[in-house]
């Protein structure tokens, strides 16, 4: 069996409000937030970048999982926002984590699924008896171009996850649905996203994570009643919600792990925190679905199932982490961004 | 100023490694070749120790003038921190609301950028303190 | 060890300078202590020259050299020396100087100390001065020049009581000496009000707690006592040249409400004196910022410790005071070019003990201390001279 032996969760405490923006730009707030289900969103201060924010993520999962960092044979950071183009953000965090030099490092991309690709290589390599402990941590800065419509929602923040033999929550089976569909993408030297606009719906958004999750629960014959939590990727509060009651979810099952109408969409960060938040809560015996989507375009499906080991295990408690939050305006959100130029 | 410079203090800058002497057991950061207590004893007996990132703010300032690499983060605090290892440093103080910062308030270090070389060069990170 | 004394002074008008380079700096005021010696140039057996960061304010390194052609001495082939120790580069200068002389190596030295700061621009200078501080574990975390003096304000305030009013009382004291020096940056009186209202530079320290960037320079001739009496008769002696240094960082010091390297040196002077800090007439003190006079005063044993701010507010280091402290406006108000400025103070005192300070003049002073301090106090010289 492979299973999560530890995670950590990191989201600056800076916010902004959809109001504030939608002020900026002559916009009216109430629609945007009743049409997106997001309310305000996470900020990195000016000192924050996607290689800080993991490397808190990592130090909480090592720190609670009281993990020997280094046993740790794998670190896959997926962003779509790494500080650099070229140099790795993952040997930032083995550094920092205290992992290296014995180990394997990369970054990866695959838009807001890339740090679930990461999830799905630790578990490949902890299966192969390659590494003792995987770590897979999906983080972004979200990047939006000023004016557009992914401001109100692009956001900042990450989770790490320590994939081993036995741990906190046993991963049962992974798939992946995958595609070529343009939907959102950023060129090479652009600062910001381009996107399909409606297309990054229906044969996007919803088809691949649909299929991902049907693939799934084919695979392991279970059905939506079977789990007590689901986490999908959350672009925005809204189409999680819809894609659960598509795929036969109700609201209880989602509403513990959906963060986006008070962060905002972290990207790479989005289905790890939510499932990070699910994980804080979580009993023994309970089953999770996970599926991740990466714009471009891909979903990661999990099963998971939580182990007696998360009696005793210290959690993130990420809702508290959330709640010590402070409002910035819009002109210092743009000065943190390091937008001035 | 080259990356090696910037790279050669990581381990110091990222993990707050610094030297413990194996003679009278006192704990140096920043790192120190030889301990200004035994000296000559101490050589080649200071060995890394890594801090536990944990300590209390013994006095404090908020730049308003800061050198040019620091110009977009004004005003931001600078502290002295005495480690609950008994070694003192100096690190920014940030997440906090400058108003609140006080002698004696305990700290945790985290991780941030510190400076960076231009646009176009290289990062660099370290530590820095939040209230804990 | 031979005694020594001072023979000439002689130092520029301190300021923004613009017109002048640093060469012209350093030959105007080598000039006029030569002219004050009566020394003619044959004479000269050696130079120490301090000079904190010529290579980064000016481009320039090598400036024993430089000094030595503006001096047209470059016949004679004698040593001349750049001196560095930050803000104390011209107090070492002076006390290699001192050694040289007193050591029967050299008769008649020159020591100079000279910056010309105002060729950069856009905060580069608060970046050079940051190279006071420890680069790596200070300055690389954004821990500015005044910073590392805020840190020791703050700790001393809260320890002591020092009141931001008091520390203010420093730079009016020392705005009003500087109105009478001609030689002084800012000749315009201040008041307790215009500190307090002025920007905070580094909270608790406002810019009117700070010492301006200047251009300047400042020089002093050097002769064993036996054989100065040759060239002149307002000869100062020097009873002590003491350098004491401790830690480059703050963060690696004993203490924070005081330099030790300050009280080592301070000590050490007396002790060699053959006096008591009460037997000093008046002390040019390392005022870089207004606490760090406040810490000096306590340091050099005039007032007890905690006790500077109070003994400021007081008026007893003011000109008509118990102690007269910084009488040619100091650091603060007659301007800080850094490599400069621990000759400039013995310039001062100098001029006071030949009682040649005119409208600043302190009755009968016959012994005087000079307080050099170099970064927040890895380096501390002082000297003790005496008129004979």
């Amino acid at each position: 069996m492979v299973a999560i032996v530890s995670y950590g969760a990191y989201v600056p405490k800076y916010r902004i409000k959809v109001e504030e923006i939608a002020r900026v730009w002559g916009r009216q707030a109430k629609s945007i937030s009743a049409g997106l289900n997001v309310f305000e969103k996470s900020v990195p201060s000016i000192d924050e970048d996607t290689a800080t924010i993991a490397v808190e993520a990592a130090r909480k999962a090592v720190e609670h999982g009281g993990i020997n960092a280094k046993e740790i044979g794998a670190i896959y950071v997926g962003s779509e926002s790494h500080p650099y183009a070229v140099k790795p953000t993952a040997t930032i965090v083995a550094e920092a984590i205290g992992a290296t030099p014995d180990l394997t490092a990369a970054d990866y991309e695959f838009a807001c699924k890339a740090g679930t690709a990461g999830m799905q290589n630790c578990i490949a390599l902890v299966n192969s008896g390659m590494i003792k402990y995987g770590m897979a941590i999906g983080v972004d800065v979200a990047q939006a171009a000023p004016g557009d419509a992914l401001e109100y929602t692009a956001a900042a923040g990450g989770a790490a996850f320590i994939i081993g033999r036995e741990g906190i929550a046993e991963i049962n089976e992974t798939v992946s649905f995958t595609t070529d569909t343009p939907d959102f993408w950023r060129r090479e030297g652009q600062p910001y996203p381009g996107h399909g606009e409606r297309f990054t719906g229906e044969p996007a958004y919803f088809r691949h994570i649909m299929s991902a999750a049907k693939l799934l629960m084919e695979k392991v014959g279970t059905k939506p009643s079977d789990y007590d939590y689901a986490v999908f990727h959350q672009p925005n509060g809204k189409f999680p919600v819809r894609v659960a009651k598509k795929l036969g979810f109700d609201k209880k099952q989602i509403e513990d792990g959906l963060l986006c109408p008070i962060i905002g969409n972290t990207y790479s960060g989005s289905t790890m925190l939510g499932l990070v938040a699910i994980l804080d809560i979580a009993k023994p015996g309970q089953r999770i679905l996970a599926v991740s989507y990466g714009s471009g375009a891909g979903s990661d499906a999990f099963d998971i199932t939580v182990t007696d080991k998360i009696e005793g295990y210290e959690r993130m408690k990420l809702k508290e982490m959330l709640n010590k939050k402070e409002y910035v305006d819009y002109a210092t959100y743009m000065k943190f961004r390091g937008e001035f130029r | 100023m080259g990356v090696a410079r910037y790279w050669r203090e990581i381990p110091a800058r990222y993990n707050l490694i610094g030297k413990k002497c194996q003679v009278c057991g006192k704990i140096y950061f920043p790192p120190r070749s030889i301990c200004p207590t035994c000296r000559r004893k101490s050589i080649g007996k200071m060995e890394d120790y890594k801090l536990s990132g944990k300590g209390t703010v013994e006095s404090y300032t908020i730049i308003y003038t800061p050198p040019p690499e620091f110009s977009d983060k004004v005003p931001y605090a600078i502290a002295l921190i005495r480690m609950d290892e008994g070694c003192y440093l100096t690190g920014q103080i940030v997440d906090c609301d400058l108003e609140e910062i006080h002698i004696g308030m305990r700290v945790k270090a985290c991780f941030r950028r510190i400076q960076e070389d231009g646009k176009r060069g290289a990062i660099y990170y370290g530590y820095k303190f939040r209230k804990v | 060890m031979r005694e020594v004394a001072i023979i000439g002074v002689g130092m520029t008008e301190f300021g923004e300078i613009w017109q002048k380079s640093f060469r012209d700096l350093v030959a105007e005021a080598g000039i006029k202590a030569i002219l004050d010696a009566g020394i003619e140039g044959d004479e000269i057996d050696a130079m120490y020259i301090g000079g904190m960061s010529t290579g980064r304010f000016i481009g320039q390194e090598h400036v024993g050299s430089l000094a030595l052609e503006v001096a047209g001495l470059e016949d004679l082939h004698i040593p001349s020396t750049r001196v560095e120790a930050a803000c104390a580069s011209g107090g070492v200068a002076m006390h290699q100087g001192y050694l040289a002389v007193a050591s029967g190596m050299y008769d008649i030295v020159v020591v100079g100390g000279a910056e010309k700061m105002t060729d950069v621009v856009g905060g580069e200078a608060t970046n050079i001065l940051a190279s006071a501080a420890d680069r790596e574990w200070e300055a690389f975390f954004g821990a500015t020049f005044p910073g590392l003096y805020a840190l020791m304000a703050r700790y001393h305030m809260h320890k002591y009581g020092t009141t931001p009013e008091q520390l203010a009382m420093v730079a009016v004291k020392n705005h009003y000496n500087g109105s009478l020096n001609p030689k002084a940056q800012f000749k315009r009186k201040i008041t307790v009000e215009d500190v307090l209202n002025s920007p905070i530079v580094a909270d608790p320290l406002h810019l009117l707690d700070c010492s301006p960037i200047t251009d300047g320079a400042a020089a002093a001739i050097l002769a064993p006592l036996d054989i100065a009496k040759k060239y002149t008769d307002k000869i100062v002696k020097i009873k002590a040249s003491v350098q004491a240094c401790d830690t480059l960082s703050l963060h690696g010091r004993k203490r924070f409400d005081s330099l030790p390297a300050a009280v080592h040196a301070a000590k050490k002077a007396y002790e060699i004196a053959g006096i008591k800090p009460k037997d000093i007439d008046l002390a040019e003190v390392h005022d870089c910022f207004t606490i760090a006079e406040i810490i000096a005063i306590e340091d050099l044993g005039f007032f007890e410790k905690g006790e500077g701010g109070k003994a400021t507010e007081e008026g007893l280091t003011a000109l008509d005071g118990e102690i007269p402290i910084n009488t040619s406006g100091g650091l603060k108000a007659k301007g800080h070019p850094v490599g400069a400025t621990g000759v400039a103070q013995i310039n001062e005192i100098v001029l006071q003990l030949r009682g040649e300070a005119d409208k600043r003049q302190v009755k009968d002073a016959e012994i005087g201390l000079a307080h050099n301090v170099g970064g927040s106090g890895g380096t501390c010289v002082i000297h003790i001279l005496e008129a004979v």
